[in-house]
């Protein structure tokens, strides 16, 4: 049996995107943007809060973090678990010292068990960004919108402050955008099309989507792809160093990173994070930002 | 199936009342080589196949007898040499293969602990009976051997039921090194018993940074410092405690044994600082002088969620 002939006819195959949230804009034709601040990288740190339940469900698939062997993974749980409990404290406290603010995403089941780990990210200035429910609730093209839409409420319910939207694993269906939209989320944190805040559009208004760099995940270089702590910290530091030598060129920008609290709390790995930070801070022009910051200092440029 | 075990509460790490190792000590250090017994020909467990390759596997499995015959001895020597004592993760049924290591390891009083039968037989689908008996030989085997009684529990390749836990707080075990959720020790919800969590730093242990992460015999050791440098530091707010999990097939091979020595020379250079003890000894003070501290503190948060292990209120 031979495919289908539709699988040959390609009805989006015209010049710019796919998809209608945003434009095709390359880079080295479109305008250069300055913030008013004269900021040329603003630097997020994304900390995921998250809740691994011991009996994850396999569709549409397991989180990278989730349970790996048979019920009762009781290694993985606690693992996870580690960091809510003792990792994040941590990330807290070399936050704390080095006067950054973080976005942390945080599901629904987190703030419900543990609230006060909530009242302590909260009491220490952080933005808050609403995370789905938990792992075992990644978001995706077969949930019904009604499943889907009961999802957001839920997070939204929880976090009825929070501007700032990450879907759990950054998975989407195609409605996503425009359900957390209906749900007043302005910004997200699912995307990296751009190295600059880029406005997306859905029916129910535009998302702002801050470029989170999937290849800068601390899990997924550090657990994943088994790099050390030396690595992790050369690379995000070369990262803000590369995109502030852009900025006569291509203006202002910025990158969003994970900061784990199972992966970078851990008591070896902890230091990698204030020497990453302290690094940073000494490249003129680069600031720590919350995404709400970022989200301002863009939008009212580019309005 | 839980999504939660239930097995402890939350318990933010900041703002713990206060504990003090001994003497005034900061940190507790204790060392657990796992002496394994891998069988050459195991049965089939429906959940997990004992060689990942199928039976015999004879590179896995030699691997580990050399483990056993050579490198077992050279890290007791090592110890030897830094005045340590191990916390002996056993499988039980070395006792009848190699006696020689159980006579020269109890020779020096070094702790036992039983890591089930052996590390190709899993918990999974066995039923209370099964789970028992288990505990009852492991109980049996090293007391004939040694005299003394297994105060801990290792589940045998990290595999568990939901009773796991309940059976060995039943069987007057006083810790279990399953649950790697902390820094310190912490009361574990069993229905009978008095069972601590004592941290085994599984992150640290020597299966994880060498066969999961295949990281370097440098990278381990400048790990190993950094972890304990920060655990100590932690320490003076409230005592932690650090454990290296080790495998003799693993550690004690020649292109990594010097390399792993430098870290136990810059621990041991800690002696004002740091209790220098086994798992048992941990279990026994945090249960004598921490347990209801503790359990007070836990209570005082408003988050613990009552029940036991696998059964919530």
């Amino acid at each position: 049996m031979p495919l289908p002939n539709s699988y040959l006819e390609y009805k989006h195959r015209k010049h710019g995107m796919d998809q209608h949230h945003y434009g095709w804009n390359p880079a080295d034709r479109r305008d250069r943007i300055e913030l008013s601040s004269g900021e040329k990288v603003h630097a997020n740190i994304i900390v995921p809060l998250e809740f691994f339940p011991l009996n994850p469900p396999a569709s549409p698939f397991k989180h990278p973090g989730a349970m790996k062997t048979p019920y009762p993974d009781l290694r993985h749980f606690t693992t996870r678990d580690y960091g809510n409990r003792v990792g994040v404290f941590r990330i807290l406290e070399v936050l704390a010292r080095n006067d950054v603010k973080a976005t942390f995403a945080i599901n629904a089941e987190i703030a419900k068990r543990y609230p006060p780990l909530i009242k302590a990210v909260k009491e220490a200035g952080h933005e808050i960004a609403a995370h789905g429910v938990s792992t075992a609730h990644i978001h995706y093209e077969d949930l019904s919108i009604e499943e889907e839409q009961a999802y957001i409420s839920e997070s939204r319910s929880i976090f009825p402050d929070a501007k700032t939207w990450m879907s759990p694993a950054r998975n989407e269906s195609t409605r996503t955008l425009e359900l957390i939209k209906q749900a007043g989320f302005d910004i997200c944190l699912d995307w990296e099309a751009d190295s600059r805040p880029l406005k997306m559009n859905t029916e129910a208004g535009s998302v702002c989507a801050i470029p989170h760099y999937n290849e800068l995940s601390d899990f997924k270089l550090l657990v994943d792809r088994s790099q050390s702590e030396k690595e992790w910290i050369y690379q995000i530091v070369e990262a803000a160093n590369y995109q502030a030598n852009l900025y006569e060129k291509e203006g202002a920008s910025s990158f969003a990173f994970t900061v784990t609290p199972y992966v970078l709390g851990l008591p070896f790995r902890v230091q990698a994070i204030a020497d990453a930070i302290n690094s940073i801070k000494t490249i003129n022009g680069v600031e720590f930002k919350t995404a709400q910051e970022t989200f301002a200092a863009f939008n009212a440029i580019t309005r | 199936m839980h999504s939660d075990p239930n097995l402890y509460d939350y318990w933010p790490y900041h703002g713990r009342p206060k504990i003090v190792w001994p003497d005034g000590k900061k940190l507790a250090f204790w060392i657990a080589p796992n002496i394994e017994y891998y069988e050459y020909m195991p049965p089939s467990n429906p959940l997990r196949q004992p060689w990942p390759r199928g039976n015999p596997d004879v590179v896995g499995y030699s691997q580990r007898t050399w483990g056993n015959t050579v490198g077992h001895w050279r890290l007791m020597d090592l110890f030897d040499k830094y005045n340590l004592r191990g916390s002996i993760s056993l499988s039980i049924g070395l006792v009848d293969h190699h006696p020689e290591i159980i006579e020269a390891v109890a020779a020096r009083k070094w702790e036992f602990f039983s890591h089930g039968i052996y590390n190709t037989r899993f918990s999974y689908e066995m039923d209370e009976a099964q789970e028992i008996a288990v505990l009852k030989d492991s109980i049996k085997t090293v007391q004939d051997a040694t005299g003394e009684r297994i105060r801990g529990y290792l589940a045998p390749a990290l595999t568990h039921t939901e009773k796991t836990l309940d059976l060995i707080a039943d069987h007057d075990f006083w810790y279990t090194c399953d649950l790697f959720q902390d820094d310190q020790p912490q009361p574990i919800k069993t229905k009978t018993g008095k069972l601590v969590s004592m941290p085994y730093s599984l992150e640290v242990n020597d299966v994880i940074t060498y066969s999961v992460q295949g990281w370097s015999p440098e990278r381990y050791t400048d790990l190993l410092i950094k972890h304990f440098d920060q655990l100590l530091k932690e320490g003076e707010k409230s005592g932690t405690v650090m454990c290296i999990p080790l495998h003799a097939y693993l550690v004690s091979q020649p292109h990594r044994l010097r390399c792993f020595e430098d870290a136990l020379k810059h621990i041991c250079a800690h002696q004002d600082d740091v209790w220098f003890t086994t798992g048992a000894e941990i279990a026994d003070y945090f249960r004598e002088n921490y347990w209801d501290q503790s359990i007070a503190d836990i209570k005082s948060r408003g988050v613990a969620t009552g029940g036991t292990g696998f059964a919530p209120a």
